[in-house]
């Protein structure tokens, strides 16, 4: 690291007594450059072992790395939390402005401990926290609302960031997100039910500031190369056009697509929630992330009349991608986009995770279905594949809470099928709800076996594209692949770089921007890193009592044909044998 | 010659023109960019981009008690650092908002209109204007 560099400074926040002093961390950046690597230090570090996650004890962090500011798609924050939803490794990545706005406000990490008496946000900058009263924004219904008002609020100047919360983040949701410039979310596993734990509405960073390199005229020449690499590409191309939806007719003509919660992996409408289909009829604006050219965010114009009064009308600006017309549209057995829009709106407002909201109404649906649960359970609600007017008033129940079932709801599918029943078909791996893609057993493998539990862990699924082609690929063969791309992907989410740039930023690539920032690293060197960090994840994982024997498998994955076909469970057990064998026998060697 | 705005509703935000703006500058970060992308309100409202319009008669050199400004061929001004004392009044003068202010040097950072973070716009959002002025005369 160069010695100049801001990265070094770790910001530590404390809510209850209001205070906050800056640290000189170059022993964590210089050794583990940023992002998730030093994310899990601070982790390992602040979060006292068995402490309550939605308790005082449990920090906060958000980290950047060397890249962000310097370099194109260098665009994503990791935060490292203990999640409320698994009651463990809570880990989950965001782009909008709130990388580059923490690197530009001078720091490397943020780590925010402690509970603040009433509801407040936080406001940093210039080397300055500013501790503000949010009573007033406590219990607000839009999250874009809460933004207007703080951005109105706050003077801060340069690049800024607003990270914040819903309803269901207050009430502790433990499948709530923290959004982000509107459109971009810290998704998964719970932070937003961390930050209502603490009190915390929202975070504001912002800075704007000059970033030492080794040699500015190499630091031009090594980013022309990759911003020209990101603005040619076509794989850059696919993401900017239709962006991730792009995925969902690939998937659906392999058989891969979730749908009706997993009955099918073929939706049948398919070509109606395209991403082809919906640029076409709805596609309103498309947005990048601070940084980044390709500008994979879409956004959809709905326009909607009001019913009670003729010729009024309001146009919502709704954000679509992959994930979410999978888990509330294919998975919930749904093709009208208008219908599937107002439900994305709804669960957005409320400030839920997308993905696990649409697989818990996915369970509920077939629950409700198979008769496991009742219109007494669900408050008068039948559930029906794509009634979406009914999902969104089980979506305001779930954040309502009227009764035991919706509080069972709240929790999720795997504590919602403990109670209910219908486990076979409760879409959850290591706590955590299914992402979309049953492309064959590497994803599920994949699911099983990543730190967090998300398809993002290791991309499994582009395993299976090679199953499918290379049939004698073994379990031993898949799970070696698998904990190898989940090991790079640590250096990645170090640096930190979108994924979506994961071939953009080739080893060589990655070692030239490095060594610009004042880090001298080699292949084999970054290897070694990336299995360190992902070591000390798992280690941080067993030390919070996970246990790879206690993970569940759904039965239905092993009912439903992927896109290679019926899945076997004894591959997808043997691979998960080799795969605790690899980690556990280095988390044993470091302890 | 001159930075235009060509069409700021397809702006997508990426802010990659600030970005160059900083390394024509010779740096990295966004210190030194002098043109401005943020959010017109939420993201979903479009974007406001603060670029220098080149004037014809620009109030920032007006405003300018040591001659610092001095007027540019084809609209807007360019800085003589040696004679600018740092007081900011073409900051105040600039009603767009597009001087901006170099904090390590005390100085205004001033648009050369050099066209580096046109080419770095992958929407064409702004371009080079290479025919008119300010006024909209042709030259």
């Amino acid at each position: 690291m160069i010695g100049a560099d801001p990265l070094r400074n770790v910001l530590y926040v404390n809510l209850t007594n209001k205070s906050f002093r800056i640290a000189d961390r170059s022993d964590l950046f210089g050794k583990y450059m940023g992002g998730a690597g030093v994310a899990i230090q601070l982790l390992t570090e602040e979060c006292p072992k068995g402490a309550d996650p939605l308790g005082p004890d449990n920090p906060i962090v958000f980290a950047v790395g060397p890249l962000n500011g310097l370099y194109p798609l260098a665009s994503k924050t990791v935060a490292m939390f203990k999640s409320p939803h698994t009651g463990n490794l809570g880990e989950s990545h965001a782009g909008g402005r709130s990388a580059v706005s923490i690197r530009m406000a001078g720091y490397g990490a943020i780590v925010i401990n402690g509970v603040s008496e009433r509801p407040c946000y936080i406001s940093v900058t210039g080397n300055m926290v500013y501790f503000r009263d949010a009573s007033t924004l406590w219990g607000m219904g839009k999250s874009e609302t809460v933004g207007k008002v703080i951005r109105a609020n706050e003077p801060s100047s340069g690049l800024r960031t607003i990270m914040r919360i819903g309803i269901a983040g207050e009430r502790l949701i433990p499948y709530s997100c923290v959004t982000t410039e509107t459109y971009r979310h810290f998704g998964r596993l719970g932070l937003g039910a961390v930050f209502g734990s603490k009190k915390l509405k929202a975070v504001v960073v912002s800075g704007k500031r000059s970033l030492p390199v080794i040699d500015q005229r190499q630091y031009e020449k090594h980013y022309e190369l990759i911003f020209n690499k990101a603005t040619e590409s076509p794989v850059m191309k696919k993401y900017h056009e239709i962006g991730t939806p792009v995925n969902v007719t690939p998937l659906n003509v392999s058989g891969a697509l979730p749908t009706r919660n997993l009955l099918s992996a073929h939706f049948e409408q398919a070509d109606l929630i395209s991403g082809e289909t919906i640029a076409q009829q709805c596609l309103g604006k498309r947005l990048a992330c601070a940084h980044c050219p390709v500008a994979c965010i879409h956004i959809a114009a709905l326009r909607e009349p009001y019913e009670d009064e003729p010729y009024f009308y309001k146009t919502s600006m709704i954000g679509y991608d992959y994930e979410l017309l999978y888990s509330c549209g294919s998975l919930l057995g749904g093709s009208d986009v208008p219908g599937i829009l107002e439900l994305l709106d709804g669960i957005e407002a409320y400030g839920l995770d997308c993905m696990s909201a649409g697989v818990v109404l996915a369970w509920a649906t077939e629950a409700f279905i198979n008769g496991l649960i009742s219109e007494k359970e669900t408050d008068g609600l039948r559930l029906a594949w794509g009634d979406y007017k009914v999902y969104l008033k089980a979506v305001a129940n779930i954040v309502e809470q009227p009764n035991d079932f919706y509080r069972a709801l709240a929790k999720g599918v795997d504590y919602a099928s403990s109670a209910y029943g219908g486990q076979e078909y409760a879409l959850a791996f290591g706590g955590n709800e299914m992402p979309g893609y049953h492309t064959g057993p590497a994803a599920h493998i994949g699911y099983l076996a990543g730190a967090r539990h998300s398809h993002l862990d290791s991309g499994a699924y582009s395993i299976d594209k090679k199953i499918m082609v290379n049939k004698a690929m073994t379990p031993e063969m898949v799970a070696t692949e698998i904990i190898a791309e989940e090991r790079w992907r640590q250096i990645l989410t170090s640096l930190v770089i979108c994924f979506f740039a994961r071939e953009l930023y080739s080893t060589d690539v990655v070692i030239e921007a490095l060594r610009l920032s004042g880090f001298d690293l080699d292949e084999p060197a970054l290897k070694k890193l990336g299995e360190d960090i992902h070591t000390e994840k798992f280690r941080f994982k067993v030390r919070e009592g996970f246990s790879f024997d206690a993970l569940r498998i759904p039965k239905r994955i092993f009912q439903t044909p992927s896109g290679a076909g019926m899945i076997d469970e004894q591959f997808v057990r043997t691979a998960m044998e080799c795969v605790k064998k690899e980690i556990m026998s280095k988390v044993e060697a470091t302890q | 010659m001159r930075l235009e705005v060509i069409d700021a509703d397809k702006c997508v935000g990426c802010q990659c023109c600030m970005f160059a703006c900083t390394r024509i500058h010779r740096d990295a970060g966004l210190a030194k960019s002098c043109i401005s992308v943020k959010s017109a309100g939420g993201m979903q409202h479009g974007f406001l981009l603060t670029v220098c319009r080149a004037c014809e008669d620009p109030p920032c050199a007006r405003a300018c008690p040591e001659d610092a400004l001095v007027l540019r061929k084809g609209g807007g001004v360019l800085l003589k650092e040696e004679r600018c004392a740092g007081c900011g009044a073409c900051v105040k003068a600039c009603i767009l908002g597009a001087v901006f202010w170099d904090e390590d040097n005390n100085k205004p950072l001033i648009c050369r209109h050099c066209g580096f973070c046109a080419e770095h716009c992958p929407y064409n959002v702004i371009g080079m204007d290479k025919k008119r002025t300010a006024s909209g005369e042709k030259i």
